[in-house]
């Protein structure tokens, strides 16, 4: 009974952590790419965390599986909003087909707007915009 | 008062981490909570006598299911614009006013907004937080407002304020 | 289970390609960061279904040791990526 509701639960973890991985590949700019990863993999390894607790194998190990949850569930969406504000401040610029971008209208009101929304270039590596800067 | 929750805290999660612990376990944990406790109490939240209220408690309590149910969602619909062909997305950065005016408040509906449906905090600044919105709908600050904030701040007004 | 497992860690590892390919492709540096920070969320999978899979308690030890050490690298990256500054 343990074992079968364990295997679902890892099961639909390693689902979510598959799909965050599919989008961290198919999803076209880093802000998109950061959503879509954060949340599915932190949910996604928070299941297979809970599924190693539930299949019982020592209390050790599922209080310590259940602390790292915890651990997850708080850093990774920090991860996140720091990646996100580094990626604005150096200079990398939002999809084109962006609709609306306000951080940039109110924060940084010297990068003139045709260069927020364009498409980062194939081969530009480190530090898009450093140059204008 | 905040160094000695501050001992107890570390001291519990060291037990926590070293299950059935023994007798050296235990002395080491205390030397470890009381030194951790000296060094470090200044980053700790300033009142965490709060946590122990009962009405904070039992309102966390009900805020893990409701947060979890709309993690849960935003699982399913990124999963959705992830394997849909045309990857349906319309992107933006909208900003968003809150009410709430504790640190720990905003932390935690900043970390609840980036795990929810869609969205993503980019920086927070006062009042004003900076979302990036997976799919963008209305208009307007309050509206944008309405739409992804006022969910978490009844609750997390109840649990930190 | 042992099939299971089997299964499981295929797929993980099909996940840290994907985000290999994401390192490798860019094309920007938060990108890359982004990758890495998931492929340490990956490895704390990993490591359950090592756990689960020999019995032995201390995969779990390094799973925490690993989610906790992956974020302070992650904050770092990003850091270093603030530093840069476009208007300022």
């Amino acid at each position: 009974m343990n074992e079968t509701a364990a295997q679902i639960i890892i099961g639909v973890g390693l689902a979510f952590d598959l799909f965050g991985c599919i989008g961290l590949v198919r999803l076209p700019d880093v802000y998109n790419r950061v959503q879509a990863a954060t949340k599915c993999v932190t949910l996604g390894t928070c299941f297979i965390l809970l599924g190693t607790a539930v299949y019982g194998m020592s209390a050790a190990m599922g209080i310590k599986a259940m602390l790292c949850a915890v651990f997850i569930l708080l850093t990774s969406p920090v991860a996140a909003h720091a990646i996100a504000r580094g990626a604005y401040k150096s200079g990398v610029r939002l999809w084109e087909g962006s609709v609306v971008d306000l951080y940039g209208e109110e924060k940084h009101p010297s990068r003139p707007p045709d260069e927020r929304t364009e498409p980062a270039q194939a081969g530009e590596t480190l530090g898009a915009g450093r140059e204008s800067g | 008062m905040k160094q000695l929750l501050c001992i107890v805290f570390t001291f519990g999660l060291w037990v926590a981490l070293t299950w059935t612990p023994g007798v050296a376990d235990v002395f080491v944990g205390v030397v470890v909570a009381l030194l951790v406790a000296t060094l470090l109490s200044h980053i700790y939240p300033d009142n965490p006598h709060k946590a122990l209220d009962p009405r904070r408690v039992f309102w966390f309590l009900v805020y893990i299911p409701y947060f979890l149910f709309y993690c849960v969602r935003a699982n399913l619909d990124v999963a959705y614009r992830v394997l849909h062909p045309d990857v349906p997305i319309r992107p933006g950065i909208v900003k968003v006013r809150t009410k709430l005016e504790s640190e720990m408040a905003k932390t935690f509906l900043a970390n609840s907004i980036t795990l929810t449906p869609g969205t993503l905090t980019v920086d927070i600044d006062g009042s004003d937080l900076y979302i990036h919105w997976i799919n963008v709908v209305g208009e307007g600050v309050e509206e944008h407002s309405a739409l992804i904030v006022r969910r978490f701040e009844k609750l997390l007004r109840r649990i930190f304020e | 289970m042992t099939t299971f497992l089997l299964i499981a860690a295929a797929v993980l590892l099909l996940a840290a390609f994907l985000c290999l390919y994401r390192i490798g492709q860019g094309p920007t540096a938060p990108d890359r960061t982004v990758a890495i920070d998931i492929l340490g969320t990956l490895v704390v999978g990993f490591c359950c279904i090592m756990a689960l899979w020999t019995g032995q308690g201390f995969y779990m030890n390094i799973a925490i040791a690993w989610a906790l050490l992956s974020f302070i690298g992650t904050i770092a990256l990003a850091k270093y990526l603030e530093g840069r500054y476009y208007d300022e």
